[in-house]
Protein backbone atom coordinates (compact mmCIF):
# COMPACT_ATOMS: atom_id res chain seq x y z
CA UNK A 1 0.00 0.00 0.00
CA UNK A 2 2.53 2.76 -0.85
CA UNK A 3 0.61 4.85 -2.04
CA UNK A 4 1.29 5.94 -5.54
CA UNK A 5 4.44 5.09 -5.57
CA UNK A 6 4.80 7.46 -3.12
CA UNK A 7 8.56 7.02 -1.51
CA UNK A 8 8.76 10.13 0.59
CA UNK A 9 8.65 8.95 4.31
CA UNK A 10 6.01 9.03 6.22
CA UNK A 11 7.09 10.10 9.12
CA UNK A 12 10.18 11.71 10.27
CA UNK A 13 11.67 12.47 13.84
CA UNK A 14 14.90 14.58 13.82
CA UNK A 15 16.52 14.93 17.28
CA UNK A 16 13.59 14.81 19.81
CA UNK A 17 14.07 15.24 23.29
CA UNK A 18 11.05 15.38 26.19
CA UNK A 19 11.43 15.72 29.72
CA UNK A 20 8.89 14.59 32.10
CA UNK A 21 10.64 17.02 35.29
CA UNK A 22 14.02 15.71 36.03
CA UNK A 23 13.40 12.35 33.72
CA UNK A 24 15.27 12.59 30.20
CA UNK A 25 12.37 9.81 28.37
CA UNK A 26 13.68 10.75 24.63
CA UNK A 27 17.31 11.64 23.95
CA UNK A 28 18.07 13.19 20.47
CA UNK A 29 15.69 10.73 18.80
CA UNK A 30 16.24 10.72 14.57
CA UNK A 31 14.04 7.73 13.44
CA UNK A 32 12.13 7.25 9.74
CA UNK A 33 9.41 5.47 8.66
CA UNK A 34 8.75 4.25 5.50
CA UNK A 35 5.19 3.75 3.70
CA UNK A 36 4.28 0.61 3.99
CA UNK A 37 6.68 -0.08 7.00
CA UNK A 38 5.97 -1.87 10.12
CA UNK A 39 8.23 -1.05 12.50
CA UNK A 40 8.39 -2.55 16.13
CA UNK A 41 9.77 -0.97 19.11
CA UNK A 42 10.99 -3.16 21.75
CA UNK A 43 12.80 -2.39 25.03
CA UNK A 44 12.79 -2.58 29.15
CA UNK A 45 9.53 -0.55 31.07
CA UNK A 46 10.44 3.09 30.87
CA UNK A 47 12.92 3.10 28.21
CA UNK A 48 10.61 6.04 26.58
CA UNK A 49 8.97 3.58 23.86
CA UNK A 50 5.45 4.64 24.69
CA UNK A 51 6.34 8.34 25.07
CA UNK A 52 7.62 8.21 21.21
CA UNK A 53 4.56 6.53 20.37
CA UNK A 54 2.52 8.77 21.52
CA UNK A 55 4.53 11.52 20.60
CA UNK A 56 3.98 10.85 16.49
CA UNK A 57 0.33 12.25 17.44
CA UNK A 58 0.85 14.43 19.94
CA UNK A 59 -0.48 12.80 22.85
CA UNK A 60 2.83 14.13 24.46
CA UNK A 61 4.43 16.96 23.55
CA UNK A 62 8.03 17.58 22.62
CA UNK A 63 10.59 19.49 24.56
CA UNK A 64 12.92 20.02 21.33
CA UNK A 65 13.21 18.61 17.81
CA UNK A 66 10.55 17.84 15.28
CA UNK A 67 8.25 15.80 14.19
CA UNK A 68 7.26 15.49 10.81
CA UNK A 69 4.05 13.77 9.37
CA UNK A 70 3.43 13.06 5.85
CA UNK A 71 5.94 16.06 4.89
CA UNK A 72 3.58 18.65 7.54
CA UNK A 73 5.25 19.21 11.01
CA UNK A 74 3.33 18.61 13.73
CA UNK A 75 0.52 21.50 14.48
CA UNK A 76 -0.11 22.76 17.93
CA UNK A 77 -3.17 22.13 19.55
CA UNK A 78 -6.28 23.11 17.35
CA UNK A 79 -7.71 22.18 14.16
CA UNK A 80 -4.84 21.18 12.04
CA UNK A 81 -3.71 18.61 14.76
CA UNK A 82 -7.08 17.34 15.63
CA UNK A 83 -7.24 16.54 11.13
CA UNK A 84 -3.50 14.84 11.34
CA UNK A 85 -4.79 12.71 14.18
CA UNK A 86 -7.43 11.85 12.26
CA UNK A 87 -4.92 10.32 9.96
CA UNK A 88 -3.17 8.69 12.40
CA UNK A 89 -4.73 5.54 13.92
CA UNK A 90 -3.88 4.82 17.68
CA UNK A 91 -4.60 1.65 19.22
CA UNK A 92 -4.11 2.18 23.53
CA UNK A 93 -2.76 -0.96 25.58
CA UNK A 94 -5.95 -0.35 27.81
CA UNK A 95 -8.13 0.04 24.91
CA UNK A 96 -10.18 3.19 25.53
CA UNK A 97 -13.07 2.10 23.52
CA UNK A 98 -15.91 4.90 24.78
CA UNK A 99 -17.60 3.10 27.45
CA UNK A 100 -20.91 4.79 26.74
CA UNK A 101 -21.30 4.17 23.08
CA UNK A 102 -22.22 0.69 21.52
CA UNK A 103 -18.92 -1.38 19.76
CA UNK A 104 -20.82 0.32 16.28
CA UNK A 105 -21.14 3.70 17.51
CA UNK A 106 -17.72 3.74 18.56
CA UNK A 107 -16.59 2.52 15.06
CA UNK A 108 -18.85 5.11 13.11
CA UNK A 109 -18.16 8.01 15.27
CA UNK A 110 -14.71 9.23 13.96
CA UNK A 111 -16.35 8.81 10.13
CA UNK A 112 -19.11 10.48 11.10
CA UNK A 113 -18.10 13.37 13.44
CA UNK A 114 -14.94 14.02 11.86
CA UNK A 115 -15.29 12.73 8.56
CA UNK A 116 -18.90 13.80 8.11
CA UNK A 117 -19.70 10.85 6.49
CA UNK A 118 -23.38 9.90 6.28
CA UNK A 119 -24.72 7.49 8.83
CA UNK A 120 -25.76 4.69 6.62
CA UNK A 121 -22.26 4.56 5.02
CA UNK A 122 -20.45 5.04 8.03
CA UNK A 123 -22.73 1.86 9.59
CA UNK A 124 -22.50 -0.16 6.32
CA UNK A 125 -18.39 0.67 6.15
CA UNK A 126 -18.41 0.18 9.95
CA UNK A 127 -20.02 -3.43 9.99
CA UNK A 128 -17.68 -4.37 7.56
CA UNK A 129 -14.96 -4.25 9.23
CA UNK A 130 -16.60 -5.26 12.86
CA UNK A 131 -16.71 -8.46 10.37
CA UNK A 132 -13.42 -8.74 9.57
CA UNK A 133 -12.11 -8.36 12.67
CA UNK A 134 -14.37 -10.99 13.83
CA UNK A 135 -16.90 -9.04 15.88
CA UNK A 136 -20.21 -8.35 13.81
CA UNK A 137 -22.45 -10.09 16.13
CA UNK A 138 -21.37 -8.07 18.76
CA UNK A 139 -21.77 -4.63 17.10
CA UNK A 140 -25.19 -3.55 19.45
CA UNK A 141 -23.61 -4.53 22.72
CA UNK A 142 -21.38 -2.12 25.02
CA UNK A 143 -17.32 -2.70 25.12
CA UNK A 144 -17.96 -3.58 29.36
CA UNK A 145 -19.98 -6.72 27.59
CA UNK A 146 -16.84 -7.37 25.52
CA UNK A 147 -13.46 -9.86 26.49
CA UNK A 148 -10.53 -7.50 26.29
CA UNK A 149 -9.43 -9.18 23.02
CA UNK A 150 -12.47 -8.55 21.62
CA UNK A 151 -12.29 -5.08 22.85
CA UNK A 152 -8.62 -4.82 21.24
CA UNK A 153 -10.14 -5.93 18.27
CA UNK A 154 -12.88 -3.14 17.74
CA UNK A 155 -10.14 -0.52 19.29
CA UNK A 156 -8.10 -1.91 15.76
CA UNK A 157 -11.30 -1.59 13.71
CA UNK A 158 -12.12 2.11 15.19
CA UNK A 159 -8.49 2.76 14.29
CA UNK A 160 -8.77 1.77 10.58
CA UNK A 161 -12.14 3.27 9.95
CA UNK A 162 -10.94 6.46 9.65
CA UNK A 163 -8.54 5.00 6.70
CA UNK A 164 -5.36 5.83 8.60
CA UNK A 165 -2.26 6.76 6.48
CA UNK A 166 -0.46 4.32 9.64
CA UNK A 167 -1.17 3.27 13.04
CA UNK A 168 0.24 3.71 16.46
CA UNK A 169 -0.35 0.16 18.80
CA UNK A 170 1.03 1.60 22.05
CA UNK A 171 1.64 -2.34 24.24
CA UNK A 172 -1.92 -3.42 22.37
CA UNK A 173 -1.50 -6.83 24.00
CA UNK A 174 0.13 -5.83 27.57
CA UNK A 175 -3.47 -5.83 29.20
CA UNK A 176 -4.98 -9.06 27.67
CA UNK A 177 -5.51 -12.22 29.02
CA UNK A 178 -3.28 -14.80 27.64
CA UNK A 179 -5.56 -17.01 25.54
CA UNK A 180 -6.53 -13.51 24.10
CA UNK A 181 -3.11 -12.18 22.47
CA UNK A 182 -3.23 -14.28 19.57
CA UNK A 183 -6.36 -13.07 18.39
CA UNK A 184 -5.22 -9.41 18.65
CA UNK A 185 -2.06 -10.58 16.16
CA UNK A 186 -3.65 -12.29 14.02
CA UNK A 187 -5.53 -8.96 13.09
CA UNK A 188 -2.50 -7.05 13.52
CA UNK A 189 -0.61 -9.55 11.35
CA UNK A 190 -3.19 -9.37 8.39
CA UNK A 191 -2.73 -5.55 8.38
CA UNK A 192 1.02 -5.61 8.10
CA UNK A 193 0.59 -8.01 5.33
CA UNK A 194 -1.55 -5.99 3.26
CA UNK A 195 0.95 -2.99 3.62
CA UNK A 196 -1.04 -0.72 6.60
CA UNK A 197 2.05 1.42 7.75
CA UNK A 198 2.61 0.30 11.39
CA UNK A 199 4.17 1.23 14.59
CA UNK A 200 4.26 -1.01 16.96
CA UNK A 201 5.31 -0.67 20.88
CA UNK A 202 5.13 -4.57 22.28
CA UNK A 203 6.69 -7.26 24.14
CA UNK A 204 5.70 -9.72 21.78
CA UNK A 205 8.99 -11.21 20.33
CA UNK A 206 7.06 -13.54 18.10
CA UNK A 207 4.85 -10.75 15.90
CA UNK A 208 8.39 -8.76 15.86
CA UNK A 209 10.08 -11.92 14.30
CA UNK A 210 6.44 -12.48 11.96
CA UNK A 211 5.40 -9.23 10.74
CA UNK A 212 8.31 -6.25 11.33
CA UNK A 213 10.23 -5.02 8.80
CA UNK A 214 12.33 -3.14 11.02
CA UNK A 215 13.00 -3.41 14.87
CA UNK A 216 13.85 -0.70 16.72
CA UNK A 217 15.11 -1.33 20.28
CA UNK A 218 15.02 1.66 22.98
CA UNK A 219 16.76 1.98 26.16
CA UNK A 220 17.14 4.84 28.60
CA UNK A 221 15.62 6.95 26.07
CA UNK A 222 17.72 6.23 23.87
CA UNK A 223 17.43 4.62 20.31
CA UNK A 224 20.25 1.86 20.89
CA UNK A 225 19.94 -0.26 17.79
CA UNK A 226 17.98 -0.48 14.54
CA UNK A 227 18.19 -4.19 13.22
CA UNK A 228 15.95 -6.67 11.17
CA UNK A 229 14.11 -8.82 12.97
CA UNK A 230 16.51 -11.77 12.14
CA UNK A 231 19.68 -10.31 12.81
CA UNK A 232 18.19 -8.45 15.88
CA UNK A 233 17.19 -11.69 17.52
CA UNK A 234 19.99 -14.06 16.31
CA UNK A 235 23.05 -11.75 16.40
CA UNK A 236 22.19 -8.53 18.04
CA UNK A 237 25.05 -6.00 17.83
CA UNK A 238 24.63 -3.94 20.75
CA UNK A 239 25.44 -5.74 24.28
CA UNK A 240 22.56 -4.03 25.90
CA UNK A 241 20.05 -4.87 23.24
CA UNK A 242 21.97 -8.19 23.76
CA UNK A 243 21.42 -8.01 27.68
CA UNK A 244 17.68 -7.46 26.98
CA UNK A 245 17.31 -10.53 25.08
CA UNK A 246 18.97 -12.85 27.21
CA UNK A 247 16.58 -11.83 30.09
CA UNK A 248 13.43 -12.37 28.15
CA UNK A 249 14.15 -15.47 25.78
CA UNK A 250 16.02 -17.92 27.95
CA UNK A 251 12.13 -18.95 29.10
CA UNK B 1 -57.30 22.35 60.35
CA UNK B 2 -59.91 23.81 58.39
CA UNK B 3 -57.76 26.72 57.46
CA UNK B 4 -55.41 24.54 55.45
CA UNK B 5 -59.07 23.23 53.38
CA UNK B 6 -60.41 26.42 53.17
CA UNK B 7 -57.04 27.86 51.79
CA UNK B 8 -56.03 24.75 49.75
CA UNK B 9 -56.42 26.41 46.12
CA UNK B 10 -54.20 29.44 47.35
CA UNK B 11 -51.24 27.12 48.71
CA UNK B 12 -51.56 24.37 45.77
CA UNK B 13 -50.97 27.81 44.25
CA UNK B 14 -48.02 28.72 45.87
CA UNK B 15 -46.30 25.81 45.30
CA UNK B 16 -47.36 25.92 41.54
CA UNK B 17 -44.69 28.45 41.84
CA UNK B 18 -42.08 27.24 43.70
CA UNK B 19 -42.10 24.81 40.99
CA UNK B 20 -42.01 26.44 38.34
CA UNK B 21 -39.16 28.67 39.99
CA UNK B 22 -37.53 25.17 40.38
CA UNK B 23 -37.75 24.19 36.69
CA UNK B 24 -36.89 27.83 35.55
CA UNK B 25 -33.98 28.26 37.49
CA UNK B 26 -32.55 24.11 37.75
CA UNK B 27 -32.45 24.56 33.73
CA UNK B 28 -30.67 27.47 33.45
CA UNK B 29 -28.31 26.44 35.73
CA UNK B 30 -27.62 22.83 34.52
CA UNK B 31 -26.82 25.09 30.99
CA UNK B 32 -24.45 27.53 32.94
CA UNK B 33 -23.09 25.27 35.08
CA UNK B 34 -22.32 22.79 31.98
CA UNK B 35 -20.69 25.46 30.56
CA UNK B 36 -19.36 26.78 33.92
CA UNK B 37 -17.84 23.21 34.03
CA UNK B 38 -16.38 22.95 30.27
CA UNK B 39 -14.65 26.40 31.40
CA UNK B 40 -13.14 25.13 34.10
CA UNK B 41 -11.15 22.35 32.16
CA UNK B 42 -10.73 24.20 29.18
CA UNK B 43 -6.94 24.26 28.05
CA UNK B 44 -7.36 27.89 27.74
CA UNK B 45 -5.85 29.88 31.03
CA UNK B 46 -8.40 32.83 31.01
CA UNK B 47 -11.18 30.46 30.69
CA UNK B 48 -10.63 28.56 33.29
CA UNK B 49 -9.80 31.25 35.59
CA UNK B 50 -13.31 32.98 34.87
CA UNK B 51 -14.76 29.49 35.78
CA UNK B 52 -12.75 29.49 39.10
CA UNK B 53 -13.33 33.16 39.91
CA UNK B 54 -16.99 32.67 39.38
CA UNK B 55 -17.37 29.55 41.32
CA UNK B 56 -15.84 30.59 44.30
CA UNK B 57 -17.39 34.29 44.18
CA UNK B 58 -21.17 33.09 43.92
CA UNK B 59 -21.20 29.56 46.07
CA UNK B 60 -19.34 32.05 48.71
CA UNK B 61 -22.10 34.35 48.66
CA UNK B 62 -25.07 33.59 50.79
CA UNK B 63 -28.14 33.03 48.22
CA UNK B 64 -30.44 36.27 50.02
CA UNK B 65 -27.93 38.68 49.26
CA UNK B 66 -27.17 36.93 45.19
CA UNK B 67 -31.41 37.49 45.27
CA UNK B 68 -31.59 40.99 47.23
CA UNK B 69 -28.88 41.82 44.45
CA UNK B 70 -30.69 40.11 41.20
CA UNK B 71 -34.11 42.29 43.05
CA UNK B 72 -32.55 45.80 43.96
CA UNK B 73 -29.05 45.82 42.08
CA UNK B 74 -30.16 44.65 38.44
CA UNK B 75 -34.45 45.42 39.12
CA UNK B 76 -34.49 48.84 40.48
CA UNK B 77 -30.78 50.27 40.07
CA UNK B 78 -29.93 48.84 36.30
CA UNK B 79 -33.67 49.03 35.29
CA UNK B 80 -33.10 45.41 34.19
CA UNK B 81 -36.76 44.50 32.94
CA UNK B 82 -38.30 41.22 32.02
CA UNK B 83 -42.22 42.28 31.91
CA UNK B 84 -44.06 45.03 32.67
CA UNK B 85 -45.89 43.41 35.08
CA UNK B 86 -44.08 43.72 39.01
CA UNK B 87 -44.70 40.39 39.41
CA UNK B 88 -43.31 38.35 37.02
CA UNK B 89 -40.92 40.72 36.66
CA UNK B 90 -39.39 40.07 40.12
CA UNK B 91 -40.31 36.66 39.61
CA UNK B 92 -37.96 36.50 36.39
CA UNK B 93 -35.57 38.59 38.51
CA UNK B 94 -35.29 35.70 41.27
CA UNK B 95 -34.46 33.31 38.37
CA UNK B 96 -31.77 34.65 37.41
CA UNK B 97 -30.45 34.78 41.34
CA UNK B 98 -31.17 31.07 41.77
CA UNK B 99 -30.00 29.79 38.67
CA UNK B 100 -26.91 31.80 38.99
CA UNK B 101 -26.10 30.36 42.43
CA UNK B 102 -27.07 27.09 41.85
CA UNK B 103 -24.91 26.89 38.55
CA UNK B 104 -21.70 27.09 40.55
CA UNK B 105 -22.56 23.95 42.77
CA UNK B 106 -23.60 22.46 39.02
CA UNK B 107 -20.25 23.35 37.68
CA UNK B 108 -18.68 21.80 40.62
CA UNK B 109 -20.43 18.34 40.55
CA UNK B 110 -19.95 18.15 36.74
CA UNK B 111 -15.91 18.50 36.99
CA UNK B 112 -16.14 16.07 39.60
CA UNK B 113 -17.85 13.89 37.02
CA UNK B 114 -15.17 14.80 34.87
CA UNK B 115 -12.80 13.69 36.91
CA UNK B 116 -14.79 10.30 36.91
CA UNK B 117 -13.71 10.00 33.37
CA UNK B 118 -10.64 8.05 32.73
CA UNK B 119 -8.36 9.80 30.68
CA UNK B 120 -8.00 7.05 28.58
CA UNK B 121 -11.59 8.33 26.70
CA UNK B 122 -10.36 11.90 26.25
CA UNK B 123 -7.19 10.53 24.85
CA UNK B 124 -8.95 8.00 22.17
CA UNK B 125 -11.39 10.58 21.26
CA UNK B 126 -8.46 13.17 20.59
CA UNK B 127 -6.57 10.20 18.47
CA UNK B 128 -9.68 10.00 16.40
CA UNK B 129 -9.38 13.55 15.71
CA UNK B 130 -12.34 15.21 17.57
CA UNK B 131 -11.70 18.82 18.76
CA UNK B 132 -12.06 19.54 22.33
CA UNK B 133 -15.72 21.03 21.97
CA UNK B 134 -16.49 17.94 20.39
CA UNK B 135 -14.81 15.48 22.48
CA UNK B 136 -16.17 17.42 25.52
CA UNK B 137 -19.76 17.18 23.77
CA UNK B 138 -19.67 13.69 22.70
CA UNK B 139 -17.12 11.77 25.11
CA UNK B 140 -16.24 13.28 28.05
CA UNK B 141 -19.65 15.13 29.08
CA UNK B 142 -22.39 12.40 28.36
CA UNK B 143 -20.24 10.14 30.83
CA UNK B 144 -19.19 12.90 33.22
CA UNK B 145 -23.11 13.62 33.50
CA UNK B 146 -24.22 10.27 34.12
CA UNK B 147 -21.48 9.64 36.78
CA UNK B 148 -23.38 12.88 38.70
CA UNK B 149 -26.71 12.64 38.62
CA UNK B 150 -27.02 11.65 42.03
CA UNK B 151 -25.25 14.60 43.50
CA UNK B 152 -27.16 16.42 41.17
CA UNK B 153 -30.00 15.14 42.38
CA UNK B 154 -29.17 16.80 45.77
CA UNK B 155 -28.08 20.22 44.08
CA UNK B 156 -32.10 20.22 42.99
CA UNK B 157 -33.42 19.41 46.08
CA UNK B 158 -31.41 21.97 47.64
CA UNK B 159 -32.86 24.51 44.85
CA UNK B 160 -36.08 23.53 45.74
CA UNK B 161 -35.55 24.86 49.33
CA UNK B 162 -33.49 27.90 47.88
CA UNK B 163 -36.74 28.64 45.89
CA UNK B 164 -38.18 30.12 49.66
CA UNK B 165 -35.37 32.98 49.03
CA UNK B 166 -37.46 34.57 46.57
CA UNK B 167 -39.39 35.61 49.25
CA UNK B 168 -36.42 37.98 50.37
CA UNK B 169 -37.85 40.15 46.80
CA UNK B 170 -41.67 39.52 47.14
CA UNK B 171 -41.88 36.29 44.77
CA UNK B 172 -45.45 34.91 47.12
CA UNK B 173 -44.02 31.01 46.35
CA UNK B 174 -45.05 28.73 48.92
CA UNK B 175 -43.12 30.49 52.10
CA UNK B 176 -44.20 33.75 51.37
CA UNK B 177 -47.37 32.39 50.79
CA UNK B 178 -47.23 30.19 54.33
CA UNK B 179 -46.43 33.98 56.26
CA UNK B 180 -49.53 36.03 54.80
CA UNK B 181 -51.62 32.43 55.89
CA UNK B 182 -50.23 32.92 59.41
CA UNK B 183 -50.84 36.62 59.36
CA UNK B 184 -54.65 35.78 58.31
CA UNK B 185 -55.60 32.70 59.95
CA UNK B 186 -53.86 33.34 63.55
CA UNK B 187 -55.39 30.39 65.25
CA UNK B 188 -53.79 27.41 62.72
CA UNK B 189 -50.25 28.57 62.93
CA UNK B 190 -49.31 24.92 63.45
CA UNK B 191 -51.36 23.28 61.04
CA UNK B 192 -50.33 25.74 58.47
CA UNK B 193 -46.44 25.34 59.31
CA UNK B 194 -46.78 20.98 58.97
CA UNK B 195 -49.71 21.42 55.96
CA UNK B 196 -46.12 23.63 54.07
CA UNK B 197 -43.95 21.43 55.74
CA UNK B 198 -45.78 18.15 54.09
CA UNK B 199 -45.56 19.89 50.66
CA UNK B 200 -41.91 20.81 50.79
CA UNK B 201 -41.30 16.60 51.22
CA UNK B 202 -43.83 15.55 48.82
CA UNK B 203 -41.78 17.59 46.14
CA UNK B 204 -38.19 16.92 47.61
CA UNK B 205 -38.97 13.05 48.48
CA UNK B 206 -40.06 11.53 44.92
CA UNK B 207 -36.88 14.05 43.60
CA UNK B 208 -34.21 12.06 45.75
CA UNK B 209 -35.93 8.87 44.71
CA UNK B 210 -36.15 9.72 41.52
CA UNK B 211 -32.73 10.73 41.33
CA UNK B 212 -31.40 7.62 42.53
CA UNK B 213 -32.38 5.35 40.30
CA UNK B 214 -31.62 7.04 37.58
CA UNK B 215 -28.41 7.29 38.67
CA UNK B 216 -28.33 3.22 39.10
CA UNK B 217 -29.93 3.35 35.88
CA UNK B 218 -27.88 5.39 33.63
CA UNK B 219 -24.41 4.35 34.92
CA UNK B 220 -21.63 4.02 32.41
CA UNK B 221 -20.45 0.31 32.98
CA UNK B 222 -16.94 0.03 32.74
Amino acid sequence: MTENGDTTPLVVLADVNKHFGNLHVLRDINLTISRGEVLVVIGPSGGGKSTLCRAINRLETIDGGTITFNGQPLAAEGKTLAKLRSEVGMVFQSFNLFAHKTILENVTLGPIKVRGIAKAEAERRGMELLDRVGIGAQASKYPAQLSGGQQQRVAIARALAMDPKMILFDEPTSALDPEMVQEVLDVMIGLAQEGMTMMVVTHEMGFARRAANRVVFMAEGQIVEENTPEEFFTNARTDRAKDFLSKILTH
Amino acid sequence: MQALFDEFPVILGAFWLTIRLTLASGLLALVLGTILAGMRVSPLPVLRGIGTAYVNIVRNTPLTLVIVFCGLGLGLVLDVSFSTSLSTNYLWLSIIGLSAYTAAFVCEAIRAGINTVPLGQAEAARAIGLTFFQNLRLIVLPQALRAVIAPLGSVLIALIKNTTIAAAIGVGEASLTMKTLFESHGDAVVPIFFGFALGFLILTLPTGLLFTWLSKRLAVVR
